[in-house]
């Protein structure tokens, strides 16, 4: 699997997108310093970017980088290798490589920037902390549905349809069950549908340390007790584990399965 | 300043003229206060040497300088009321009050000072109170480098730091107030002075006005309270230069403005509240150079707030500007600086062209349901926020900032 992994993180790191997607992010933290001269409002812009499209590039170029390499992984194939071994190693070096670019594009410009005396540091690496997750996740998405559909084009569009669902259309539906049911106690149900969407359970961590004067105005003790002190930290933290687990399962469970 | 003058004269003369010193001690031929003050005639002065003195209900009735050296302990072992003073012109300087006895049917304080005109209480320590500093009915009197420090638990079996009831032009200054009910305690006190106090950790509020027209406050720090200066129900008063931080909780506001007219509000930090401020029922009230920073809520309109205006203000990365409950605006924004501000000055005049929306149709929606708030900076949020500033359904429609500044404001 190390193998394989290392073949598959040197191949991406010797193509253009790694590249691309390294210098957008260098360009943009850059491009974010030099207009805000603010440590903290940057950090706040860039959560809004990292919740957007970290899953969007996590999910297409999953799709992307599987359909490509579709030819070498059924060379693999014909090897002696044991089939989750190469799916894993694949997928670890899509994934290693997209968080290596997100870390070191956002990272250097911002340690340029004299981030180690300031006090975002944590609010900073809590960003980053979050931002590889979501391409643990999203990553291990993608390839769930490259190997559940041989139709390329099919497979892309479930892809952007999946990163619309979860990034966008979720919230809308989040918020019309809140408002629809607001004679009920919903406090349960709102941090229960948080933790149904990895993207809405991300933004919550790093709500709970930009915005949690906003977060503790509301009267309800689950709330209170969620956001007021770590549990609210360790429990998102679980859950995100959870959710890299269970695409990360499926995708060994698959690919034992499918008939190439 | 000519009353100052007058009174120090006054007191000074006397001084000279008739006025002779006791000395207090635990060896000396008088040994207690309450002995002291009995012995001594007028104007005199009374020097309280270091050491314990049990001893509690000492009424000043006559018109006498306590000195304390060293800080001598007054301890009212819990047994009610300390000190209460029912003479003009006295003067309490440096004693150190402890264990003020609790009563749920009667407000025993540390130092009472009842129909009387012209005190001093400078450098005293109070500790173990129920209610600390009672200014009852009396006018004129300078209350200055206190240090009050409380244990209270709960609302309902704890006093407040400095309580005043029917007293007016009384100078509250460099006072040390935390962990009472209510820090400083205005109710029908009119003309106040109340200047560079810190109140910190305070279970209701860092300071408190009822029924209190023509104070001023200014300088004041007020740290992690229930809420840290609530006015209620008064008139004219200045809130000028002072600092609010980290009221968190539900129901924790930075200021509660309640039935609140003709007030200035300028110069003011707050800093990491729940609500910066909270409005309701108030007219006419001027906000200039105040700086809203990182607070959840900078301003919370609740409703029947008209002809107010907000003008230079700085709102820095706060979770929401403004939030209304309703469409009808009568308040003016402008000139202000918003961090969240999108728009350009092609012009260059240092004013945005495009004018700022405050009111988002999240805070709206919050505001009804209050469990959404956990959806809050999300991207489908942004996106129908964006909606509603194009084209304004649910927010007023002419709440606009017109000038919003491109730098912040500065003064």
């Amino acid at each position: 699997m190390l193998k394989i992994l290392k073949y598959s993180f040197y191949d991406l790191m010797r193509s253009r997108w790694s590249y691309v997607y390294f210098a957008f992010y260098l360009l943009l933290g850059v491009v974010l310093l030099f207009l805000n001269n603010d440590l903290s409002k940057a950090v706040i812009t860039l959560m809004n970017v990292i919740i957007v499209l970290v899953p969007l590039i996590g999910t297409i170029f999953g799709v992307m980088y599987y359909y490509n390499s579709k030819e070498f992984t059924e060379l693999l194939l014909a090897q002696p290798l044991k089939r989750p071994s190469i799916f894993l190693g694949q997928y670890l070096g899509v994934a290693l490589s997209l968080s290596m670019s997100l870390i070191l594009g956002l990272g250097i410009p911002f340690v340029f920037y004299g981030l180690f005396k300031s006090g975002a540091i944590w609010d900073f690496s809590l960003l980053l902390i979050t931002g590889v997750f979501l391409t643990l996740i999203f990553t291990a998405l993608a390839f769930n549905i490259a190997l559940s559909n041989e139709n390329k084009i099919k497979g892309f569009g479930y892809a952007i349809l999946l990163w619309l669902l979860l990034a966008i259309i979720y919230d809308g539906v989040f918020l019309m069950t809140l408002i629809l049911f607001e004679d009920y106690p919903l406090d349960k149900l709102s941090l229960v549908g948080t933790m149904l969407n990895p993207i809405d359970l991300s933004r919550t961590l790093i709500l709970l340390k930009l915005d949690i004067s906003a977060l503790l105005g509301y009267t309800g003790a689950v709330f209170k007790q969620f956001f007021g002190t770590n549990f609210g930290l360790i429990v998102s933290f679980s859950v995100l584990v959870v959710w890299v687990m269970l695409p990360v399962w499926r995708i060994v469970f698959k690919s034992k399965k499918k008939d190439f | 300043m000519n009353k100052l003058i007058t009174f120090l004269t006054v007191i000074f003369m006397a001084k000279l003229m008739y006025a002779q010193n006791i000395e207090v001690c635990s060896t000396c031929s008088v040994s207690t206060l309450t002995e002291a003050i009995a012995q001594a005639k007028d104007f005199d002065t009374i020097i309280v040497k270091k050491g314990t003195y049990k001893e509690h209900n000492i009424t000043i009735n006559k018109p006498l300088i306590i000195i304390g050296e060293n800080y001598p302990v007054i301890d009212g072992e819990l047994k009610g009321e300390i000190i209460t003073i029912i003479s003009d012109d006295v003067t309490i300087d440096g004693l150190f009050v402890i264990n003020v006895g609790t009563s749920y049917t009667e407000d025993y304080a540390a130092i009472r000072v009842r129909k009387s005109k012209n005190f001093v209480i400078q450098n005293v320590v109070l500790e173990n109170l129920f209610f600390g500093i009672y200014i009852e009915k009396s006018n004129y009197g300078k209350i200055y480098h206190n240090k009050i420090i409380g244990d209270a638990v709960e609302e309902y079996n704890s006093g407040n730091g400095i309580q005043l009831w029917y007293s007016n032009y009384i100078e509250i200054e460099h006072n040390f107030v935390e962990h009472v009910r209510d820090g400083i305690y205005l109710e029908f006190s009119d003309h106040c002075i109340i200047k560079n106090n810190v109140s910190e950790q305070n279970l209701r509020y860092g300071l408190h006005f009822m029924f209190s027209n023509d104070d001023l406050y200014q300088d004041n720090t007020f740290e992690n309270n229930g809420a840290g200066v609530a006015v209620m129900f008064s008139k004219k008063i200045k809130m000028i230069n002072n600092t609010f931080k980290e009221n968190w909780g539900t129901a924790s506001y930075g200021m509660l403005l309640k039935e609140i007219n003709d007030a200035e509000i300028i110069g003011n930090t707050f800093q990491e509240n729940t609500i910066g401020i909270n409005i309701e029922g108030s007219n006419r009230i001027v906000y200039k150079n105040n700086n809203f920073i990182n607070n959840g809520w900078a301003v919370k309109v609740r409703g029947a707030c008209y002809a107010n205006s907000f003008l230079e203000n700085n709102f820095l990365y706060n979770s929401f500007d403004i939030s209304y409950n309703s469409k009808v605006n009568d308040n003016v924004f402008d000139r202000n600086y918003w961090s969240n501000y999108t728009g350009y000055d092609l012009d260059k005049d240092g004013v945005g062209d495009v004018p700022y929306r405050p009111v988002k149709l999240f805070s709206y929606i919050v505001n009804r349901t209050p469990e959404t708030i956990i959806l809050l900076r999300s991207l489908f949020i942004d996106i129908i926020d964006f909606s509603e500033k194009v084209s304004p359904v649910f927010t007023p429609d002419n709440l606009l900032d017109n000038n919003p500044l491109i730098k912040k404001a500065t003064w």
